[in-house]
């Protein structure tokens, strides 16, 4: 059941927020145990908002947009008062003392906090592996991952343990799960979303964005979190439009673009490229045009990326040195150590393998010498990549991809190379790098029974585009009405 | 008039060397917020009672650039005659020391606010000709200020038990001025800091506190044999507190560096600080594997746009400053270059002075009064001009007095303090109290007949050639009258009657 459903029957009592929050905090129960999508789940706080908003709704308050919805909050979004642990040893203690934007508009509209999920330690990897808490699992397969680094608001939705989620996007973090656990996951433009309180990773790429059952909450979500917020310069100040209006428009005689380079992947999956091809020609059928665009620069987004996204995160992740807050090694006295000493044992022990790894190559990119080679070639290839999108919806409304060029893969199977790790954001990242708003949309499942997910891509501040289309995609596929028997999705 | 002539030649004894000298100065820009977050700039307070988690960099927080400070900033590169970007960015600064929250400075390195301007210092020294000299600069960036460790147990870090670190000072706004290497001595370092200080001032950016920190200044100094001949290795001295500090400093470095080079030794680059007690620099680290910085475009931050349009009504609201209050003060008004500087050292007394001089006074008498009983009364007891109960059409009417043989300076030097302390209307009070002049020829060749009479012995001396004696019957002429008589008249008379 979707946001506007359950709002109905909050509405007029057929189910009290209290009972949906009790509901949800069951499933929890239920099968967090082997999902372990959630690394905190916050019941007290949960049910006491819910009977609020049912004292309210008796009182004959009227009720805001989101009340008595139960969400849960990827990890890396501060929460006042609440573990913000960005799944990393270092910020195992760390309790923030303000709210991020996002999560504080959401609660101002009514939503619950169920509670706060798994991801790759500081969204750092595609597949929740890199978490120092340990891995969440697939609802589809618990052998499989549920892909990253929003793994655990992605399974959280799809495990029926909430409505929807909030996760965030550098890369694919929310794209690449959302496809891997059949859910509706949706980046917005850069800046459409305030990224305060949003745990750094790569400024100039995060985003935050909603995990949802359907296009339609998707939008409902986007409408509460959107918009200018004085507490980020980097936050546009354009208006936010009415996204749930924007569903209904017709679709026909628009252009979808599919980007060529994109269909032609060496490691595309048969069964992706089939399923997203066939979800292509349903738009046909819809009344859109297709058209096959070139962005001859979309495969260099993987080596741009990786070389931006380090460097940004070897700064922001500087201030981890064990003084001021977060982890510190030895019993908190560093008697006789130096200071330097102290924050190298500090960080030795409070960051996993992936963040070190990364932090090594941002600050290899940035150094002297290799600058230039690196960190400044890399934003010029960035700003070609942009230049290939803006060439590109110079014809087309919308452009279709596959998110992934796999459907979920299993536990270790990319634990000595990962590179091969990185592939997995190939078709995602071009879009953070030209900073502009991509959603994933399911479209089919494999003969294993995963999910498989196709992208649609809007230009800037499109996002009422992409969710137009994708909306009438969905409504016409039905991909889930035919879904597979699988292990947890009820 | 002050000449625009070169520096006078150096001291013979070291003829032959030069020395090149640059400044680096940060000036805290007095807004009342930080550079990215609206916690408290305040001074003085309890350690950390100023911070927030912008200042204190806890994740998930942003910063924003706070728009006082980019006003700041641009006036105060338009007072430096900088060229102002239409688009410049921040970028990040990267090493790691406690006392900087982030382990990254915010700071702008490759495209800063404004480069390329100049100032104009004259150069006074006791005993040699004031020269003017015009010192070019090389460019201004905005930054955030660090914050302070303190060390415990011992007030230098090496013997310390442990540090403490107080961010009050983190994230106030900085704005970086670094000179060109264009100052050849001591004194025309501590100039060009002193007329910076003086420009900030006058634009009230920065009240430049040298005491508090709020003005710093780091010298790069080098010598070189003669001013065709390449650089010599650059040094930089810190800790200098005082700009008589930023002098001797210089003088003592120029010395040991000569010595060194004369000796046969190398001079190291490396940062030395200024021993304030012992008068000397000593090495406080090598400076021979630079520092990596790995500076990059901070991605929180957007570019930092300067229309044409918000250029031009800023630098409208720039105050005449110092130097061209200096010209025209001796150009216009006619004052001497020591006057002229000592009225133009802080703006509310220049403004004090230009409404007094406004309201009908003469500039030279009223130049002499500002500067002289005023000026020590105002420091004395901490006024400001502003406030001062004596306004300046009170005190043009002061001068007006004396000017008009109204009344002797004398009595205005008798009536000032009470005017300073409760201001009033000179004229009202001198007729009042019958304090004016006597000016009438009859009245004072009586009382001059008085005189002579009940001195005969002095009078009979006088014509024997002892004419000294002229200033006793001035003195009695004066104490009799209560300093009322004309001078100038009573001096005629006296001399009439004396030579008989």
């Amino acid at each position: 059941m979707g946001i506007a459903a359950w709002r109905e029957q909050l509405r007029t009592g057929e189910v009290s927020a209290r009972e949906l929050t009790d509901q949800h905090l069951a499933r929890i129960s239920a099968v967090d145990p082997t999902v372990h999508a959630f690394l905190e789940v916050t019941a007290d706080r949960a049910r006491a908002d819910a009977d609020r908003i049912d004292a309210a709704r008796s009182a004959g308050e009227p009720l805001a947009p989101l009340a008595g919805i139960p969400l849960a909050i990827k990890d890396n979004l501060c929460t006042k008062g609440i573990r913000t642990t960005c799944s990393s040893r270092m910020l195992e203690t760390f309790v923030p003392p303000y709210e991020s934007t996002v999560t504080e508009r959401l609660w101002q509209a009514g939503a619950v906090l169920l509670g706060k999920t798994n991801l790759d330690e500081f969204a750092m990897g595609s597949s929740t592996e890199t978490s120092a808490f340990g891995p969440s699992r697939n609802p589809w397969n618990p052998e499989r991952v549920p892909g990253g680094s929003s793994g655990g608001s992605a399974a959280a939705v799809a495990a029926g343990e909430c409505v929807a989620s909030l996760g965030s996007d550098t890369g694919g973090s929310i794209r690449q799960p959302a496809a891997f656990c059949g859910v509706v996951g949706f980046k917005p433009t850069y800046g459409r979303v305030s990224r305060w309180g949003l745990v750094a990773f790569a400024s100039s790429l995060d985003q935050v964005g909603p995990f949802t059952t359907s296009v339609a909450d998707s939008a409902e979500l986007l409408q509460v979190i959107a918009g200018a917020d004085p507490r980020d310069a980097t936050c546009l100040k354009a208006p936010v439009p009415d996204y749930v209006a924007a569903l209904q428009q017709p679709v026909q005689g628009l252009r979808v673009g599919l980007i060529r380079e994109c269909f032609e992947q060496e490691g595309l999956d048969p069964e992706v490229k089939a399923s997203v091809l066939a979800a292509a020609a349903q738009l046909e059928a819809l009344g859109c045009e297709l058209v096959e665009v070139s962005c001859p620069r979309f495969n260099a987004g993987i080596a741009t990326y990786y070389v931006i996204a380090p460097s940004e995160a070897s700064a922001n992740l500087a201030r981890y040195d064990g003084v001021k807050y977060g982890y510190r090694a030895g019993s908190g006295e560093p008697a006789g150590a130096s200071l330097a000493e102290m924050t190298a044992q500090s960080r030795s022990e409070g960051f996993g393998d992936e963040v070190k790894r990364r932090i090594l190559i941002g600050t290899y990119a940035l150094s002297a010498g290799y600058v230039d080679a690196y960190y400044k070639k890399a934003q010029q290839v960035r700003t070609l990549i942009r230049r290939d999108f803006d060439a590109a919806f110079a014809g087309v409304d919308v452009l279709l991809t596959p998110t992934s060029p796999t459907t979920a893969f299993g536990f270790g199977a990319h634990a000595d190379d990962p590179l091969a790790m990185y592939l997995a954001d190939l078709l995602t990242i071009p879009a953070n790098l030209a900073g502009l708003p991509a959603i994933n949309v399911p479209c089919g499942f494999d003969q294993q029974g995963l999910p498989i997910g196709l992208q649609l891509i809007g230009n800037v501040l499109a996002e009422e585009r992409v969710l137009q289309v994708a909306h009438h995609y969905e409504q016409a596929a039905r991909v889930m009405a035919g879904r597979p028997a699988a292990a947890l999705v009820p | 008039m002050v000449t625009a002539a070169a520096a006078p030649e150096a001291a013979p004894a070291v003829a032959q060397w030069e020395a090149v000298i640059g400044l680096e100065t940060h000036v805290q820009l007095g807004t009342a917020s930080k550079i990215f977050t609206c916690a408290s700039t305040a001074f003085g307070d309890d350690p950390n009672s100023h911070i927030d988690p912008v200042v204190c960099g806890l994740p998930g927080t942003l910063p924003v650039l706070n728009q006082k400070v980019l006003e700041y900033a641009v006036k105060a590169s338009l007072a430096l005659n900088l060229n102002v970007a239409e688009h410049s960015k921040f970028d990040r600064k990267q090493y790691f020391y406690p006392d900087l929250p982030k382990n990254y400075q915010i700071s702008q390195y490759d495209e800063p606010i404004a480069e390329d301007g100049w100032i104009e210092v004259e150069v006074a020294e006791k005993g040699k000709e004031t020269y003017l000299k015009r010192i070019g600069i090389e460019r201004l960036h905005m930054e955030e200020d660090a914050g302070k460790l303190v060390h415990a147990g011992s007030d230098r870090l090496a013997g310390s038990t442990h540090s403490l670190v107080d961010y009050n000072r983190a994230g106030v706004a900085l704005a970086e001025i670094v000179s060109k290497p264009d100052l050849r001595t001591g004194r025309e370092a501590a100039e060009y800091a002193s007329e910076i200080r003086r420009i900030m001032r006058y634009l009230g950016v920065s009240d430049g506190n040298m005491q508090e920190g709020s003005l710093r200044c780091d010298v790069n100094i080098s010598v070189r044999r003669g001013p065709d001949a390449p650089f010599g290795t650059k040094v930089e001295i810190k800790n200098m507190n005082s700009f008589s500090a930023i002098q001797k400093a210089c003088e003592y470095e120029i010395q040991r560096q000569i010595k060194a080079y004369e000796a046969g030794e190398p001079v190291v680059q490396e940062t030395r600080l200024w021993d304030e007690g012992k008068q000397l620099t000593k090495s406080m680290r090598s400076k021979e594997g630079a520092s990596d910085y790995r500076y990059f475009p901070d991605p929180d931050l957007g570019p930092i746009e300067v229309s044409p349009l918000q250029r031009e009504a800023w630098l409208a609201e720039l105050p005449e400053l110092p130097a061209a209050k200096r010209h025209r003060y001796a150009d216009e008004l006619g004052l001497s270059i020591y006057d002229a500087r000592v009225l133009t050292d802080e703006r509310p007394m220049a403004e004090y002075f230009e409404a007094v001089v406004a309201a009908g006074a003469d500039p030279k008498a009223a130049a002499n009064w500002i500067s002289g009983d005023i000026a020590a009364h105002v420091n004395a007891n901490r006024l400001s001009y502003n406030a001062l109960p004596l306004r300046p059409a009170q005190l043009a009417e002061m001068v007006q007095l004396i000017e008009g043989g109204e009344i002797s300076g004398k009595i205005a030097k008798e009536i000032l303090p009470e005017l300073l302390e409760q201001g009033g209307s000179p004229k009202a009070i001198v007729e009042e109290r019958g304090l004016g002049m006597i000016s009438d020829p009859a009245a004072i060749t009586a009382i001059v007949d008085a005189l002579l009479a009940a001195h005969p012995d002095e009078v009979e001396a006088f014509r024997a050639g002892k004419t000294k004696l002229q200033g006793f019957f001035v003195g009695q002429l004066m104490k009799q009258t209560g300093g009322k008589a004309d001078p100038k008249l009573s001096n005629q008379i006296l001399n009439t009657r004396l030579k008989g």
